[in-house]
């Protein structure tokens, strides 16, 4: 990057350094945080949005809406993180291609399973088979959010569901005695006032998202996780920048970096329930009221 | 106007996707120098990165390289996530029945024990090596124990930090870490395993026909020879 650093070996330790941490390699690792920053801008809304669908559904009137809705979040949050992340994606990506498969070559006579394999015909890969790199790491990254809205939007529903269902009854009567309809109770009563009341569980489930990002490394996505081991491991002369086991101060920045980051959450989000608790009738809404006094 | 704009585009997009149509895709470990490995520069490098290029460029094929773990590399490959496997990856009889090799591009190499003290019998050593290799193979059938790692790095770190009493791994790998580490050595005979390293495809792939021609004209040039002299030493096996 810098032009004394065309022969690093050369070097004293701090200029060695400035180099070694600004080459093409360290490039691609500081540019996988965005990739993480990326998973979490997109998961968080989806999440919420299944969740909010979750929610919505497991208090229909209509049972069979109900039931799904309740039985989604009960399987998903029954299931191992881990098991989830390692099933689902596999199920996925297989079921895709084999639904592909069935429509573009209902001819194929040979199985689809081979032992170990999993083999649709050249048509039916998703993404096509000869399609470049960047288009397989899109669709790997694209399942990767999937996963993660379906599972953290299991925990957001449950939570969404306890919310609603904390809004003061009161509140919902005295709205259906003005002459509202149910959706109107629940759109212009319930749904405004239940975010105070979900706003803790959700930013745990927040925190918890932000430290399940590492889970981006099974999934074979190349994330800081798998640059900080890449980076970290010893490196011989066949490389410009030759260095011993350092995998204990990568790991160790990554540490940093989590702490650093749930920490600066934590303000925001106390910042936005303070925003939220604003004129409501719940504990914290009635100390500000109090304080203003 | 704006219907034409977008077809315009959408044609642009589909010549795109034709052009990209005959895209190679090499799958590679990137963990095991100086086979392959992730530079410094964040690339593919290595004799098998050079060795690749130069075969599609004889082939005449568009290549783009892609790593993998090494325990799943031979999984992605037959189920389409890559094309190729170019990892240093031996000629075995059980890896021939479920992937085609081309032919071998390293003549068989000599795998090495590698520890931190002089003496060394395998009987009753605990030896680390890469899961899914001829050298764990070779271990868990030696009466020794076996233990075994993800990545190369970690079964050296294995000797290093006393888990391990020496680390079994191809030659060419090891020989440069001893060099450079005072306190790690070659120890035991060198073991001769495998029929050679080679480019693995998926059963039935036509192409490899085309990179062997090229291999083979790689050989009867010499650029072949050259090449594993430039990455492995003066010592190295060649053609």
């Amino acid at each position: 990057m810098f032009e004394f650093c065309t022969d690093p070996s050369t070097l004293d330790t701090i200029p060695w350094l400035g180099c070694y941490l600004t080459n093409g390699a360290h490039l691609l690792f500081y540019r996988s945080f965005l990739v993480v920053f990326a998973l979490l801008a997109l998961t968080a809304p989806t999440a919420l949005a299944f969740g909010f669908a979750a929610a919505a559904a497991s208090r229909s009137h209509i049972a069979p809406l109900a039931w799904l809705g309740k039985l989604y979040t009960a399987m998903v949050r029954g299931v191992p993180d881990i098991v989830f992340f390692l099933f689902f994606v596999l199920v996925l990506d297989q079921g895709i291609e084999y639904l592909r498969h069935q429509i573009v070559c209902p001819d194929w006579t040979e199985d689809i399973r081979q032992g170990a394999n999993f083999l649709v015909c050249p048509e039916a890969r998703t993404p096509s088979g000869n399609a470049p790199q960047w288009v397989h790491k899109t669709y790997g990254f694209a399942l990767a959010v999937f996963t993660y809205a379906i599972v953290f939007g299991a925990f957001c529903g449950n939570v969404l569901f306890g919310a609603m269902r904390a809004v003061p009854r009161p509140q919902l009567e005295t709205a259906e005695a003005y002459g509202m309809s149910r959706r109107q109770v629940f759109w212009r009563v319930l749904v405004p006032q239940m975010w105070v009341y979900a706003l803790p569980g959700l930013s745990n489930i927040w925190m918890i998202l932000i430290k399940a990002t590492p889970l981006l490394f099974l999934l074979g996505i190349q994330d800081i996780v798998y640059w900080a081991r890449e980076l970290g491991g010893s490196r011989t002369s066949a490389y410009q920048y030759p260095h011993p086991d350092w995998r204990f101060w990568y790991f160790l920045g990554l540490l940093i970096f989590y702490l650093a980051f749930t920490k600066l959450s934590e303000v925001a989000l106390a910042r936005l329930s303070a925003r939220l608790s604003r004129g409501q009738a719940t504990a914290a809404g009635e100390e500000m009221r109090k304080a203003a006094i | 106007m704006k219907h034409l704009i977008l077809t315009a585009s959408l044609l642009a997009l589909g010549a795109g996707a034709a052009a990209a149509q005959d895209v190679v895709r090499m799958g590679t470990e990137g963990a095991y120098p100086p086979y392959n490995f992730i530079n410094d520069n964040g690339e593919v490098d290595g004799f098998e990165r050079d060795l690749g290029d130069e075969i599609c460029m004889r082939a005449e094929l568009t290549c783009e390289w892609v790593t993998n773990d090494w325990d799943s590399i031979i999984p992605n490959l037959t189920s389409g996530n890559y094309d190729t496997i170019i990892a240093g990856m031996s000629i075995t009889e059980e890896r021939e029945e479920v992937v085609d090799f081309t032919q071998p591009y390293i003549p068989p190499a000599s795998s090495l024990f590698v520890a931190m003290a002089e003496e060394f019998t395998l009987e009753g050593a605990v030896i680390a090596a890469q899961t899914n290799t001829i050298q764990a193979g070779y271990i868990a059938e030696s009466g020794a124990t076996l233990i075994e790692f993800a990545t190369p790095d970690e079964t050296v770190a294995a000797v290093r930090n006393g888990e391990a009493d020496a680390v079994f791994a191809d030659g060419d790998y090891l020989i440069p870490i001893a060099a450079e580490d005072d306190s790690l050595m070659i120890v035991g005979e060198p073991v001769q395993l495998g029929g050679g390293v080679g480019m693995a495809l998926r059963e039935g792939d036509e192409r490899v026909a085309a990179f062997d021609a090229a291999i083979t004209s790689m050989k009867e040039d010499g650029t072949l020879n050259a090449l594993i002299l430039e990455w492995f030493g003066d010592e190295a096996a060649t053609w």
